[in-house]
């Protein structure tokens, strides 16, 4: 119970010195670059609940994300709804509605034949941006648009929307923890160990990993609203298989199936990606050359990387037991994932 | 009148291409029966096991549970139907904890499944109940392991623990000793010897010693046939099965 109650207190300490982060003088660069990290930590960490806790890759979390955010221009631009939580709630739905749609499509595939659908599927909707020009301006996509208030709070501002960012970003969170934690989530867990004997358990396996495909879209979709008032312009980029493939990374560089781990890979993908960009304009060969070495030498990722230092500079294999439980045995390294 | 079968199997033809690996196999096993299904290599048990489990989806024939007919239902439904298997390879979740495992059987069934906002650790009952699970084949001690960290004989245990905590009506044995020590074997045999007897099971094996051991009636299937059915006293008598046993010419 100590550990709990330690790892709440280091959590909410955690929380109000990233509230604080605008007060603290920083070029309000730094502060947009975080503000970044976190919505793409949110799609990121709803990610890392089909990847790392259900077991199953996913090439379409891009088109999810775009989707929010294109839903929110398109809402602002050609409806007039720009009351922020009725135009979050239409642009959420529609995320979701889309991948209960694709979900049915990619779950007909099991192992590389689901990655290969979900790519294609990605592929679909970057088209259908990139042609249907009267909707989604094409090429050129959807400027124009405006962040509105929210609760009487005004958003325009560089350190109010970082607030705000962040304040979802925890809700999200605590919702993937508490899902992570639930029944529902050690059934995702043993689907990604061995869904043959879930199945013979008794367990729809399918149904669990379609569950699991609709909610990481969710989280995808309420990331690419957040990122559509950040940028305050939507294009086909935001929905490209370069997009997929960067969420993918930052839930890989940071370690599957901790949840924190891929909130701190979009940290390390978002300043670094922004900090090469401006030395070289060869940067993502210097950031592919990251990926590699992240890839061979800790496939566990960065909270691998830091368990394996704390264990080295600490001398003790730390007791990571459950609450109530009793420490002994203590798994080795990245025996425990999503108990982080 | 006899009672329903708990499990009937009519005709169950499976064919993998040209090669007919199941022949219009017929049986039936009344509730509380022990059978035993053996046969030498090749000779379908494997095919006959899983068909029965639902992983694989026969060419002809049926399959009746407790007087349902499940040929064409997925493996999950069978369970919800009363139907638990274990593997000849033991499979289980590695990396989750031993209690994790018996949980994730003892929830299969129930509507807490889908539960995804409380903590695990508020179904206080479904824990309590895992560890009994536990401490009756003397593994509470262990509970907290992940699954992967237990040793081979140990693993076999939960692997039938998790079949037999749903409490089935009909238990699918697939060679529960394969490849233990003597030792864990007889603690398997014991474990099932003293299971309810109102639980069907019906179990196939290579070790003939074993199967005649727990079994009350023995069905041989040779080349996707069934070739004897009786007692093990008669199978052991019988001539063909001799034969079969030791390389004669059927």
């Amino acid at each position: 119970m100590r550990r709990v109650a330690l790892a709440g207190a280091g959590g909410a300490a955690a929380a109000v010195l990233a509230a604080l982060v605008p007060s603290l003088g920083l070029p309000q660069y730094y502060v947009s670059l975080l503000t970044q990290t976190w919505i793409f930590g949110i799609a990121a960490m709803g990610l890392d609940l089909l990847v790392g806790f259900t077991g199953l890759v996913s090439f379409t979390q891009a088109a999810f994300f775009g989707t929010g955010a294109y839903l929110i221009a398109i809402l602002q631009t050609q409806y007039r709804l720009v009351a922020f939580w009725p135009a979050l709630g239409v642009a959420v739905a529609g995320t979701v509605a889309l991948a209960a749609v694709f979900g049915l499509l990619a779950l007909r595939g099991e192992g590389v034949s689901f990655i290969i659908i979900t790519l294609a599927l990605n592929e679909i909707v970057w088209g259908l941006a990139y042609q249907w020009v009267s909707m989604s301006g094409g090429d050129n996509g959807i400027t124009g648009f405006v962040r509105p208030a929210v609760a009487g709070v005004d958003l325009s501002g560089t350190a109010a929307f970082y607030r705000f960012c962040l304040a979802i970003l925890l809700a999200c969170l605590a919702l993937l923890m508490a899902i992570v934690r639930s029944p529902f989530g050690l059934v995702l867990q043993g689907i990604r160990e061995r869904p043959r004997r879930m199945e013979a358990l008794g367990y729809s396996v399918r149904s669990f990993r379609y569950a699991a495909f609709v909610i990481a879209a969710g989280f995808a979709g309420v990331a690419g609203v957040l990122f559509a008032y950040y940028n305050q312009f939507v294009g086909p980029v935001n929905l490209s298989l370069d997009t997929t493939v960067q969420i993918l990374i930052m839930v890989i560089l940071g370690g599957v199936g901790t949840l924190l781990g891929p909130l701190a890979g979009a940290a390390v993908v978002v300043f670094v990606s922004n900090a090469l960009s401006n030395l070289t304009q060869r940067w993502e060969l210097i950031l592919g050359a990251i990926y590699i070495a992240i890839l061979l030498y800790a496939q566990d990722g960065l909270v691998g990387i830091g368990r394996r230092f704390g264990r080295a500079v600490c001398g003790t294999p730390g007791a990571r037991g459950a609450a109530g439980g009793p420490a002994m045995s203590p798994p080795p390294p990245g025996e425990r994932d999503g108990q982080a | 009148m006899t009672p329903e079968p708990c499990l009937e199997v009519r005709g169950l033809t499976v064919r993998f291409g040209s090669l007919v690996a199941l022949d219009g196999v017929s049986f039936a096993v009344r509730p509380g029966e022990r059978r035993g299904i053996i046969g030498p290599n090749g000779a379908g048990k494997s095919t006959l096991f899983n068909t029965i489990a639902g992983d694989v989806s026969p060419s002809a024939g049926i399959i009746r549970l407790r007087g349902r007919e499940v040929t064409r239902l997925p493996p999950h439904r069978r369970a919800s139907l009363g139907m638990a298997r274990t593997f000849q390879t033991t499979m289980l979740c590695p990396r989750l904890r031993v209690v994790e495992n018996v949980i994730l059987s003892l929830a299969a069934l129930r509507s807490v499944r889908h539960q995804c906002l409380f903590p695990l650790s508020r179904y206080r009952d479904l824990r309590d109940e895992a560890l009994r699970l536990l401490a009756h084949v003397g593994l509470d001690a262990k509970a907290e392991w992940p699954v992967r960290m237990l040793g081979h004989g140990e693993q076999r245990q939960v692997e039938i623990l998790l079949a037999l905590a749903q409490r089935p009506a009909l238990l699918l044995l697939d060679e529960p000793t394969a490849g233990l020590a003597a030792e864990d074997a007889s603690t398997v045999t014991a474990m099932l010897k003293e299971y309810p007897d109102d639980v069907t099971i019906v179990l196939i094996e290579h070790d003939m010693e074993f199967v005649f051991d727990v079994v009350e009636r023995v069905t041989v299937l040779h080349y996707g046939r069934i070739v004897a059915d009786g007692t093990p006293e008669e199978i052991r008598a019988h001539a063909t099965v001799q034969e079969i046993y030791l390389g004669g010419t059927p």
